[in-house]
Formats: C-alpha cells, structure tokens, sequence
C-alpha cells in the first residue's frame, strides 16, 4: 500500500532538504520512493507543496485530494491550504508560525483566525507546535525543517537512530549537530 | 548502485553515462537541472550558450565534428531553437545528438502550454519520452546509439513531473566519450537547394524506417491483461493509469512519440473491446489512432488542459469517492513575488507611479505585473518587450513614446533583446528600453550568463559590457541607475522618456539572493512617528506589513536595502 506524505511552506523555508531527508531515508528502508518537487517562478515566495510517496511500488509522483496519509505544514495557512488532500484519518502536523501573503500585507485579504481549529472541529487530527522557536533554540531558525521532521518521525515506524543517520548523510557537516539538537526537540515536544 | 535522482539528474547521469561530450543549453524551467549536473562532470564539455537557437548549433557543430552532444531547453525554448531544428533532420549526424526538451502542462513557470511532440511530427526527428527517472535514464543513455543508428538529432521529451520527481535509478556502465573521425561531406551538411533536395527523400525513408523499428523496439511496451479495456498512453499518464487501474486494463505504453508503431497499434486495437487513449496537453496518439481507421475515446473523455493525476483516472472509470475536508473560512491566495530587497523593486515603483506603459519580459520581474505594482502591461516571449515597445511605439499613438518603456533581464537582453535594440536604432523609434541587469539568470536559479563575468563552471570569463554593447548597437543614450534609490531612477525615466533619440537605462544592482551579496542590518518603525499613510506598502515589499493599524517590518526577511525609507514622509523608518 503506497504511502503519502505532503511537506507544504512558502518558498525559502527548506522544505526541499526535508523531502530529500525523507526521501533518502525511506529508499534505505527498502521502500520504493518518489518525491515530486517544485521550482521555478511559485518558489518565490509562493505556496510550495512537496509529494514523498513510499510502498513496495509507487506509480504517480503526485499527490490528490483526499489522499494524504500526513501533511507537514511548515506554515498555518499553507496546512488550511492543503488540508483538502489529507485522506480520512489522516493527520497534519502544522508550525505555528504565521507568515502573511501579499493579499494580506496589502489588505485585499484577512488571514483567518482560527483555521487550526476549525480543522480539528471536523475530525481532523492537527498536531501543532511552535517549531520556529525550538529551531531557535536549537541555535538557528532555518532548522524548522528538521524540527517538524523529529515531531513527524514516530509516524513513519523507523528507528530513531536510522534518522540521525539521515540527518548526518544530508545535511552540511557543520550544521550536523544543531539538526540533531532541533531534531530530538521535535521528536520529544 | 540505486540512487534517488530527479529526472534531470537521471537525463544528465543518462547522457554522460551515455557518452556525452559536449552539451550547450540555455536554462528554463523545468529543464534547467539537466545541464546544471552535466556541469559537476568533468570528461566533458559543458556551457551556458546565450539561447537556445545557439546552444542547439554548438551541439550540431560537436556533433559534426564526431562528439557525442545534446542540448537542453524548455519547450518554448525550441521555438527558437526550431530553425536549426529543421535542417538538422536533413543532414542528420556524425557524433550521436541529443536535444532535450522539458514541456510544463499546468504552466507552473510557464507562459503558455504547448506540446513539444508537434515539433518531432513537424521536423520528423525521433522523439523519446521517459515516464521515470529510470526510464529518463536508460533512454538518454540509449537515445546516442539510436541517433547514430539512424542518422538524426532525437528529441528526448521531459515534463515537470518526470523533470522534478525523484525516483529510484539503477544506473548502468558508463560509455567513455569518444571522437569519431571527421571527413567534408557537402552533400550531406551543406543544406543548399541542390543538395538539400536530395536529402529530403532520405528523410522519409529514415522515417519510414524509425517507423517499423517503433514497432518492435525497447521503448513502446505492451501488457495484456484485459480483452475489454485497452488503454494508449505515455509520459506520466502512464503512471497515472498504473496507480487507478494496475493491471486490470491492457495498457500500451509509448516511449517514442514519434513515429508511432503503427503495426503495434493495429495489432493492440485489435485485441480489446474499447480503446483509449489517455495524454495530457495534445491528441497526438489520439489522432493518429484515427487516422489507422481505429475507434478511440480520448480527448471527449480527458482534458487538452493542464496536468492529469490518478484522480482524473479514477473519475474516468468511476473509481471510488474522493473524500475531502476543509477549514471554513476562506484561505487567501500566496503568490509567488519579488523577494525582500529586490533590486527589480525600486524601478517597477518608479514605473507604477508615473503610470508608463511597460513592454515586460520573461524572468523574476515578470513578478512587477503582480498587485499592488500592477507595472506590466505585456510578457509574451522572450525578448518581446523590446521588439514589441517599439511596433507599440510605431502604431503613432500620441505620446507613446514618452509614455511606454520596455523592461528586459541582463540575460534576456543577452538571449533575444539585442536584435531588438538593433531595430529600434535601425529604424529609428524614440524608445527607451530598461535593462534589469541584476547580474544573474534569477528566475531558473542563478546561472551565470554574457554578462556575469564566469561561465558555467563558476570560472572567470570574458564580460559583455552592456553600456558598450548598447552604445555600438546604435544607442546614443545609454545610462546606469542603481534601482535602490528611487529619486535617481526617476529622474533617469523622465529625462530618457522626454529625450528625442532612442535611449537606455541599465537599472543595475545584483540580484539580494546572491551569496556575494552583503545586506545591510534590517530597518525597524518608530510606531510613534508612523502616521499609517501606507505609502510603504505600496512598494508590494514581503517584509513590510500592517499591525494595529501602523506599518512593521519583519527583520527576518528585511535586507535594510532603504527603498521604504526614501518613501516615508514622516522619517519613521529608521
């Protein structure tokens, strides 16, 4: 049975390393994987959405409405954005971080108040957690990613250990240790 | 070894492994990567050519010399790649040549939706068309010896799902490149009527050929599992189809798009009850389905539009409810814009407020057409907007030519603005062009260009200088504004619009993205001397928003690049 993770943000967020982490460690599981990405122009500060799809063989690259086994939301809004694709009992894991698109900065549009909520009034399973502050803590805001990684990592099934494994094969070096750090924040928060 | 690649990676892995020697590509979305990680590679030859029409003769000129070569574009890239194109079929080949390119239905970063197959049918070239990142792989590899084979450039079609996805690849022996021998053949390369006539009867029978060998080659497979349905299709389709109906359909999978396996076609056709066809954008296999005498569902079932996905399949055969959710209150679009500290910013501002009709263009600035700068007026292809401003000047409306300005990227300017320029100064209307020369390709992801000063390989090179360049095309007037300070980009536009001769501003300042770039501490409002006149926010600036009524930058995203500031009357940005 393929399996469907959606990694959604706004462009310059990092969610590419964090399918590329994903990726790279569900191959090493044994799975067969496809992660479809995006580039060009909606990366420039538009709403980005990443399709990871594991299984013993997956077909399409893409995923649709009503079949995403978990949503990791780096931003609230994209999570409401998105929420549409998430299949019955699926779950969202959500950064509480509110980032205001342009409709909204020039006051064609409101950012909706509680959308979070409204989500979970319907059965939806939301998860949600301040990751840009325990990114900080862990010593640098570009972690967010790595963050909502550890928070999601107990839904996929795979050691603890094989993550950091993964963080070490994916990320530079020098960053090594403050991922690690904003990894095991998200895991235990 | 399996590895997880994207597409792009797996054509430039395919090609290499392959035995590429040279490759010349001007980048585009969604091909831009295939070149990107032929340049990591060091046996052999790699380059940013200034357009796709050039990149394709560099790639014919390697090939004529006996190298293996390929060039890679995005669709509408081979538009301007098309004159070579054509001519390339009648001399066909030394070294085996691969032309790459990347089709973008949907138009994620696109302007329009047009199928590259036309092109293979038109120019009758060979085309390829990978479902996966295997499948990008083996056919790259595979596509030289077949281009040998028949003596053919062969396109190798690409789309933004199989581009951008990544998946597993199984890579195979590398081919190291070699240089076949190069002997004059003028009959064969010199495409003069007298010896072009000759080579156009090879052509059809090369084709005629290609066609018989559709039928029984490694890229068209067949699967019988159903004598009720029996589906046609390729490219991602394919994978769509295999999610929804697995192995409940009799599937026909095309790898080569062009020509088509008739045999192969009649013979599925004939083994099962109803047939289809299912490919996104055109009815290409469709229509040639039709044309065998064969009934077929296809287009009356599924869009010419956009992209398809395993739900568009299902609801097709009527597979299963889709089940959805969502929040109640309405969710506001998030368009994608120029970022914080855009250098692009301060002249769209100086154009919006004096109210210019702008020619645009394609790349990051074709993000000025957005709210609240609204500064375009027109973005139809490369290089159009200086061509365009002046027929737009031409037309004699009154004013115009103090009134309307076209705006063109360094690396535009470099791929088709000059011819442009040329003509505004040859045929002498008093336009003025705006060169956005932020110093980089922006939009496709930072790739050097003429005018950057290093080649692919990050290597210093030689650097047109744009001032000269514009000055020898004809332009008496040519200036420089550095777009962060609003009051001399003001002064430029006016003075360049009320001149009596041809003009042109280089709005330069290096795109803020750059790593070479140092920002500038983030600027902050004193929300005492703010008396919320939103003037700031009319700049469309990311950082710059609205709190209980008074402005507020955002110091992760601001770059303190000071074009607010020269806007606040009230000196609250400090």
């Amino acid at each position: 049975m393929t399996k469907s993770v959606m990694i959604v943000g706004v462009g310059g967020q990092g969610s590419l390393l964090a399918s590329k982490l994903l990726g790279r460690l569900l191959m090493d599981e044994g799975f067969d994987v496809k992660v479809s990405e995006v580039h060009g122009m909606s990366q420039r500060g538009g709403s980005v959405v990443t399709y990871v799809r594991y299984g013993e063989k997956v077909y399409s690259p893409i995923i649709t409405e009503g079949q995403a086994d978990i949503i990791i939301s780096f931003e609230k809004l994209e999570a409401a954005r998105y929420a549409p694709f998430l299949k019955k009992d699926g779950k969202i894991i959500v950064n509480t971080q509110q980032i205001d698109p342009m409709p909204v900065i020039i006051g064609a549009a409101q950012y909706p108040d509680n959308v979070l909520d409204e989500l979970s009034r319907k059965g939806v399973s939301v998860e949600a957690l301040d990751a840009l502050q325990l990114a900080e803590k862990a010593g640098s805001s570009k972690a967010v990613n790595i963050v909502l990684m550890g928070k999601a990592a107990k839904y996929f099934g795979i050691d603890y250990n094989k993550w950091i494994k993964a963080i070490e094969n994916t990320v530079a070096e020098r960053f090594v240790e403050m991922n690690k750090i904003a990894f095991d924040l998200g895991y235990n928060s | 070894m399996k590895k997880l690649m994207i597409g792009n990676a797996a054509v430039a892995q395919g090609l290499h492994d392959g035995g590429l020697g040279v490759v010349s590509s001007y980048p585009g979305t969604p091909s831009t990567e295939i070149t990107e990680f032929l340049a990591k590679f060091d046996d052999l030859y790699s380059e940013w050519a200034p357009n796709e029409k050039v990149a394709c003769e560099v790639a014919f000129g390697a090939s004529l010399a006996g190298a293996r070569s390929a060039c890679a574009m995005k669709h509408v890239g081979l538009n301007v790649a098309a004159d070579p194109l054509f001519t390339l079929s009648y001399t066909g080949v030394n070294g085996g040549m691969v032309i790459c390119v990347a089709d973008d239905p949907a138009m994620h970063s696109s302007q329009n939706e047009q199928d590259s197959r036309h092109y293979a049918i038109a120019s009758k070239v060979p085309m390829l068309e990978p479902a996966d990142s295997q499948e990008a792989y083996d056919f790259s590899k595979a596509a030289f010896e077949l281009s040998e084979k028949f003596d053919t450039p062969v396109l190798l079609r690409m789309c933004t799902r199989i581009a951008h996805s990544q998946s597993v690849v199984e890579t195979s022996e590398a081919i190291p490149p070699v240089l076949k021998d190069y002997e004059k053949n003028p009959a064969k390369y010199i495409m003069m009527p007298g010896n072009a006539i000759k080579r156009h009867p090879i052509v059809e029978d090369r084709t005629a050929a290609l066609a018989e060998y559709a039928n029984d080659c490694p890229f068209n497979t067949v699967s019988y599992n159903s004598d009720e349905i029996g589906i046609i299709t390729s490219g991602c389709s394919y994978l769509y189809v295999k999610e929804v109906l697995g192995d409940d359909v009799s599937i026909l999978k095309i790898g080569m798009p062009n020509p088509l396996p008739d045999k192969l076609i009649l013979e599925f056709a004939s083994k099962v009850k109803t047939l289809y066809v299912i490919e996104e954008l055109d009815p290409i296999i469709e229509n040639h389905v039709k044309a065998l005498g064969i009934k077929v569902i296809g287009k009356d079932l599924f869009s010419m539009l956009g992209e398809f996905s395993q739900n568009v399949i299902a609801k097709a055969f009527n597979k299963g409810e889709v089940y959805s959710v969502s929040a109640d209150s309405a969710i506001p679009p998030r368009p994608p814009m120029m970022c914080a500290g855009c250098p692009h910013r301060g002249m769209f501002y100086t154009l919006s407020k004096n109210k210019i009709t702008v020619m645009g263009d394609i790349g990051c600035y074709t993000l000025g057409a957005v709210a609240p700068l609204n500064a375009l007026d027109s973005t139809l292809c490369m290089g159009a907007s200086v061509s365009g401003l002046h027929g737009f000047n031409a037309a004699g409306r009154e004013g115009s030519e103090n009134k309307s300005v076209a705006v063109i990227g360094d690396s535009t300017f470099m791929h088709s603005g000059m011819t442009g320029l040329v003509n505004i100064a040859y045929n002498a209307t008093n336009s003025t062009v705006i060169i956005l020369d932020n110093s980089i390709t922006g939009m496709t992801g930072h790739q050097q260009n003429p005018t950057t000063g290093f080649n692919i390989k990050g290597e210093v090179a030689a650097k047109v200088n744009l001032e000269a360049l514009c000055k020898s095309l004809g332009i008496n007037r040519v200036r420089v504004v550095d777009p962060y300070d609003l009051k001399a980009c003001e002064t430029a536009v006016k003075e360049e619009l009320a001149a009596n001769e041809p003009s042109v501003i280089i709005s330069r300042r290096p795109c803020v993205l750059l790593k070479s770039v140092r920002t500038l501490p983030a600027l902050k409002v004193d929300s005492d001397k703010c008396r919320s006149c939103k003037r700031c926010m009319g700049l469309g600036c990311p950082a710059i928003s609205l709190k209980d009524g008074k402005a507020k930058i955002d110091n992760t995203l601001c770059v303190g690049c000071g074009v607010c500031k020269q806007l606040c009357a009230f000196d609250a940005i400090v």
